[in-house]
């Protein structure tokens, strides 16, 4: 109880030094315990958003994009445990939240989007009545209120003929129009932060349009801020603010979207931007990928995660792990190539 | 690239009987009607479209996975429509997009590979069947060791290879890749796509290469065509297409692909389709297109647009297309 109030008391600190910070994640380490072994999901995770900023996460299947938003809702599953670090949302210290605080947060400060709009709306209730339960659950609206308020939702995200929309179930929509609807449900509260876990995936690219769009407009009227998780690099270059790139369960690069696309430093985000199939260069130039697989996280490497598929590998990336370098006060990159005069004074010294 | 007609499809059209709303009540699915397109000797056509366009279905009637309705296809020279395939299996394989459901969990890779093998009886004993074996998979970038062990022991970037190697096992001519890469990881799908391109180089093969991606299909093609509802829209070379494309869905699907540069992204006109690609039970009359195209009138309604030649090797169906330009 003590060590919650001087958390507590940090908290006003940290909050009363960075006013500016809606989200503020220290050093977080999380890992999921299988029967096979330690997954270190997360390893020395630390990112901040801002109110009103669109912050894009990048990285590939398990690199623990999804899972780093998802522990600030409180909704890491079953065998995965939060081993380290401090997370902060809104002025609350989530490290020490119950059940009963989460839900008091999800939906009204904090929303999220999934990937996969077939499966994250209930399929026994109606669109209208799940609008309708986030609105009745955070605010004293009656059911005449929440009614009138969940139309007006829908009109928002691009509904037509919302009052039929609101008596008919998920499987009489399609997906762009259930994904339309899974967002009405997020704003109902209007969040000041909004997870969009790969909100475009599963649907088509004239939808993708659409959805990113919308999201972008409705940014502009309700004025919260965004963490986009997604592995399109074309996604989060029209729509981020900031970007960070994951690999691994750590974050290897982060910096403003110009920075991250024009002066990429660290060798994975290099590697990414060259693999992609560029749609407006009339030449044929072949793709330069990034050879070797990804990272088993049961046994991860003891240098950089990275280096057993970087190909400007040097022998201390495989024995220790680098630190940030910072490039400028946004952008910072977590590689040895960046930090060479630091580990050549090492050498110096240790021989 | 030979000027040299491998295959060739004529007005092929496959339905599928599905059941209705109501009690014994059939209906059917147009998944593919009436679309014509060749493929020359060591090209690639690549076919875009969204989910339920077609274009896996185009795919597999090709191979006669499915038996096609009504169209005729021509496969060197000879009408397989009716054939007997057993010949023509081993000219004209597939890859399938889900690298994790392809493959049978309980076959070792040496045995996926070499099933083929075994089939067709291309090798006379078991040291060459499992030379061949070693050969193939090296030939996608495996080691034979990988040949002893099961497709869960295998990320899917290397499934995928494996999906490969069992189709080039019977050293075919012609390959449909099913979306092969839209499983896969962002950094992975380069190693794959350029596995393909080096495949075509060595072995000379021609593909018929299915995606919804329309960079990935831009990179590989020579020639693209755009599907929608179960129609051809618009066939070019694949410059040509995606700079100078005609169709209104084409250029709307040219535009919709998020560029990976914030200053031509944030640049870029947009040309953002309204509303969702209607059911292909009840597809609209007319032209298909019309319930979401902005220069739609009566004449879209009424008729469906012609198979027009605008420019040479360049095929459009739509009725504006003067306006559209």
């Amino acid at each position: 109880m003590k060590k919650k109030q001087n958390k507590e008391t940090e908290a006003r600190e940290i909050i009363s030094a960075k006013p500016d910070r809606l989200v503020d994640i220290y050093h977080e380490r999380l890992s999921f315990f299988t029967p096979a072994g330690e997954v270190k999901a997360l390893n020395d995770v630390s990112l901040s958003v801002k109110p009103g900023e669109i912050l894009g996460i990048v990285g590939e299947s398990g690199s623990g994009k999804s899972v780093t938003a998802y522990s600030l809702m409180g909704l890491t599953a079953y065998p995965g445990k939060l081993l380290g670090g401090d997370l902060w949302f809104n002025g609350h210290y989530v490290n020490d939240m119950t059940e009963r605080d989460f839900c008091k947060m999800r939906g009204n400060e904090v929303s999220i989007i999934f990937q996969d709009p077939m499966t994250s709306l209930n399929p026994v209730y109606t669109i209208g009545n799940q609008i309708e339960e986030v609105i009745r659950l955070h605010t004293d609206k009656n059911r005449k209120q929440a009614k009138a308020r969940a139309l007006e939702l829908l009109e928002l995200v691009g509904i037509n003929e919302p009052e039929k929309r609101l008596k008919q179930y998920p499987h009489e929509l399609s997906g762009g129009m259930r994904q339309r609807v899974m967002i009405a449900i997020g704003l109902a509260c209007e969040p000041k932060l909004l997870i969009a876990d790969e909100p475009t995936t599963a649907l088509d690219v004239t939808i993708q349009a659409q959805i990113l769009e919308l999201m972008m407009d409705l940014k502009k009227k309700l004025d919260m801020a965004i963490i986009l998780i997604t592995h399109d690099l074309g996604v989060v270059a029209g729509t981020c603010d900031r970007i960070a790139v994951m690999y691994a369960g750590q974050i290897v690069e982060s910096g403003t979207t110009e920075e991250i696309f024009y002066h990429p430093s660290h060798e994975y985000t290099k590697g990414l931007i060259a693999s992609i199939p560029k749609l407006h260069e009339e030449e044929h130039t072949r793709l330069v990928p990034i050879e070797g697989t990804p990272v088993d996280l049961l046994n991860p490497p003891k240098g950089c995660p990275f280096a057993p598929r970087c190909v400007n590998c040097m022998k201390v990336c495989l024995d220790r792990q680098p630190a940030f370098t910072e490039i400028s006060d946004t952008h910072i990159s977590k590689c040895w190539l960046l930090d060479k005069a630091k580990w050549e004074a090492e050498r110096k010294a240790e021989n | 690239m030979e000027d040299k007609k491998l295959l060739e499809v004529e007005h092929l059209k496959q339905y599928f009987r599905v059941s209705g709303g109501k009690l014994f009540e059939r209906r059917v699915v147009k998944a593919v009607d009436d679309v014509s397109f060749f493929i020359n000797k060591g090209e690639t056509l690549g076919l875009v479209g969204e989910s339920g366009c077609g274009k896996t279905t185009t795919g597999r009637t090709i191979l006669r996975l499915y038996e096609p309705t009504e169209g005729k296809i021509i496969y060197d020279g000879v009408d397989i429509t009716h054939a007997d395939m057993k010949p023509y299996r081993k000219k004209m394989q597939i890859v399938f997009q889900d690298p994790y459901a392809s493959l049978d969990p309980r076959m070792t890779v040496g045995d996926i590979v070499g099933e083929a093998i075994d089939i067709h009886h291309l090798a006379a004993s078991k040291e060459e069947r499992r030379a061949r074996i070693i050969e193939l998979l090296s030939l996608v970038g495996l080691n034979s060791e990988h040949a002893n062990r099961y497709p869960h022991e295998f990320s899917g970037g290397q499934r995928q290879r494996v999906g490969i190697a069992r189709a080039l096992a019977v050293n075919p001519e012609f390959i449909v890749c099913d979306e092969p890469i839209s499983a896969l990881d962002v950094s992975i799908q380069a190693q794959v796509v350029n596995m393909f391109e080096d495949l075509q180089d060595q072995l000379g093969l021609t593909y018929l290469f299915i995606a919804h991606n329309l960079s990935v299909v831009k990179h590989i093609s020579n020639r693209i065509g755009v599907m929608y509802l179960g129609k051809l829209v618009e066939l070019a070379e694949a410059n040509e297409l995606t700079f100078h494309s005609v169709h209104p869905y084409t250029r709307s699907l040219v535009s919709a692909i998020p560029i990976a540069d914030p200053i031509k992204n944030r640049a870029a006109k947009r040309f953002v389709l309204q509303g969702d690609v209607p059911s292909p039970v009840n597809p609209p009359s007319g032209c298909r297109f019309r319930t979401r195209c902005p220069y739609a009138d009566k004449c879209c309604e009424e008729c469906e647009p012609e198979w027009k030649e605008v420019s040479p090797g360049h095929f459009v169906a739509c009725h504006h297309i003067d306006k559209v330009q």
